[in-house]
């Protein structure tokens, strides 16, 4: 079977002489959704960038190879690979950037070439899937984070990707607001790549993790495995001063 | 007026800014038609006209600026027009911003060949302006919830120095922001130009704007210039 995305001996040194990525290799099988875990500036968010070519276009010194779909992700290759990767980024206010919430979901389909009118039906059609229908003719920024999200999410939906790649859902959301992101991305075909730090989130979604310390993969397994091996799972203290 | 075509709206303004700014003899009363054209035009379009006039005197503290220099130089005629010139550019300006959607607007000037990119930083900057001084509100409580206010200070130079860190620090986030947006849009298939939803029709009802909006001006102008 070939895979959604592979990716071999990925290296990255930023401008500025940082070494983001050492060495990364990763495979993203159809139909699987994986949780991208480690500390902050562990290269998870640069790794993610270079699926597809965002990082190529911002000089720094990449290496490695990594392919999507079966393609290589080269400059030829980019708009294609972009039609088959999905991005939502970590602050939604950078990527809601049109006047109207149904100009903004609609960006991506009209890039893809559609006529307005079809466009414009796709985003309609998005923005149902995601339940945010009565929000299309609002300015983003009178939306609250999680209907941010949510559009975020429709305007990455419109554009019919294979694959979603989330960089922190989560932020900024409350508890409603991720539990119903989670049953959103949960009810979602697409494979998922989730770089995130909310473990009981990606648990929700995911059914592997892969772990990534000082721009490498330190491990690889189920979300359960990897968590009690980092210590990463969350147990608070007990708070003896209520008794 | 609002559903008017804004290639129209755009028209019409440029013709109201070139009869007001070539208007040099009999300005004042040139200027009473050309207002109260311009407040029978804001009435019509149902925007609130005390409102209207207040918002376009935002210009006047930097006019008023450069109509005192000309006052100090000896030419006061010159300073009153400017005054009243910009002024009421400002209020034209104000009516077609307010009854036209940005989007429409943006593709009623590419339309009428307005450079490309000039359009696209309009367009970023008004969506983001909103996100920038938020960021800047924020970075203002932080400081105020760490005891600091203007008389707290101790003198000019240090509130001078905190004002410029914190300007840096706003134009630091903002190139960020930047760089990010950029990187979210060529995720989303950008190829350099920004594809809208708004198409422009030019209906019946259009014609009969263009034509009271760019004749009405011209027409008030002439008829004040014969008849005073």
């Amino acid at each position: 079977m070939q895979p959604l995305i592979e990716v071999r001996n990925l290296r990255y040194r930023y401008e500025d002489g940082t070494e983001a990525l050492k060495g990364v290799d990763f495979r993203l099988d159809p139909g699987e959704s994986v949780a991208l875990l480690g500390a902050n500036g562990s290269g998870k968010t640069t790794f993610a960038m270079h699926l597809n070519g965002l990082l190529g276009a911002e000089g720094g010194d990449g290496r490695g190879s990594v392919a999507v779909c079966g393609m290589p992700v080269e400059k030829r290759n980019l708009a294609a690979i972009r039609r088959k990767i999905g991005m939502v980024f970590q602050d939604s206010d950078s990527q809601l950037f049109m006047p109207t919430v149904l100009e903004d979901v609609a960006f991506g389909p009209l890039n893809l070439g559609l006529d307005p009118e079809a466009a414009a039906e796709r985003a309609r059609t998005a923005l149902h899937r995601v339940g945010m229908d009565g929000a299309a003719a609002r300015a983003p920024y009178h939306l609250s984070a999680g209907e941010k999200r949510r559009v975020a999410i429709a305007g990455i939906l419109a554009m019919d990707p294979e694959i979603l790649v989330l960089d922190e859902p989560t932020t900024f959301l409350d508890p409603p607001a991720r539990r119903s992101l989670a049953e959103l991305l949960h009810n979602l075909p697409q494979a998922k790549i989730l770089v995130t730090h909310d473990i009981s989130f990606a648990r929700s979604i995911c059914t592997r993790a892969v772990f990534f310390q000082n721009g490498a993969v330190a491990a690889t397994g189920s979300i359960g495995d990897v968590v009690d091996q980092f210590g990463w799972g969350f147990t608070p203290a007990k708070n003896d001063s209520g008794r | 007026m609002h559903r008017g075509d804004p290639r129209v709206k755009v028209l019409n303004l440029l013709v109201f800014l070139v009869t007001l700014a070539t208007a040099h003899r009999d300005l004042l009363p040139i200027a009473g038609a050309l207002g109260g054209l311009l407040c029978c035009a804001i009435v019509w379009s149902r925007l609130p006209l005390t409102g209207a006039l207040g918002r376009a005197a935002v210009v006047l503290p930097f006019s008023l600026a450069f109509a005192g220099v000309c006052w100090i130089a000896g030419d006061p005629t010159r300073g009153i027009h400017l005054a009243v010139k910009s002024y009421l550019s400002a209020l034209a300006v104000l009516l077609v911003v307010s009854t036209t959607p940005l989007p429409a607007l943006l593709g009623g000037l590419e339309a009428m060949g307005a450079p490309r990119f000039l359009l696209m930083v309009a367009q970023f900057l008004y969506r983001y302006l909103f996100v920038i001084s938020e960021e800047a509100q924020h970075m203002a409580k932080a400081a105020q919830s760490r005891g600091a206010t203007a008389a707290g200070m101790m003198g000019r130079s240090a509130r001078f120095r905190a004002a410029a860190g914190a300007l840096a620090v706003l134009f630091a986030r903002s190139y960020g922001r930047a760089a990010e947006i950029h990187r979210a849009m060529l995720a989303r298939g950008f190829q350099g130009h920004i594809e809208t939803l708004a198409a422009l029709h030019f209906r019946r009802a259009d014609l009969a704007l263009v034509i009271a909006g760019s004749l009405g001006p011209v027409a008030l102008r002439l008829a004040v210039e014969r008849f005073s």
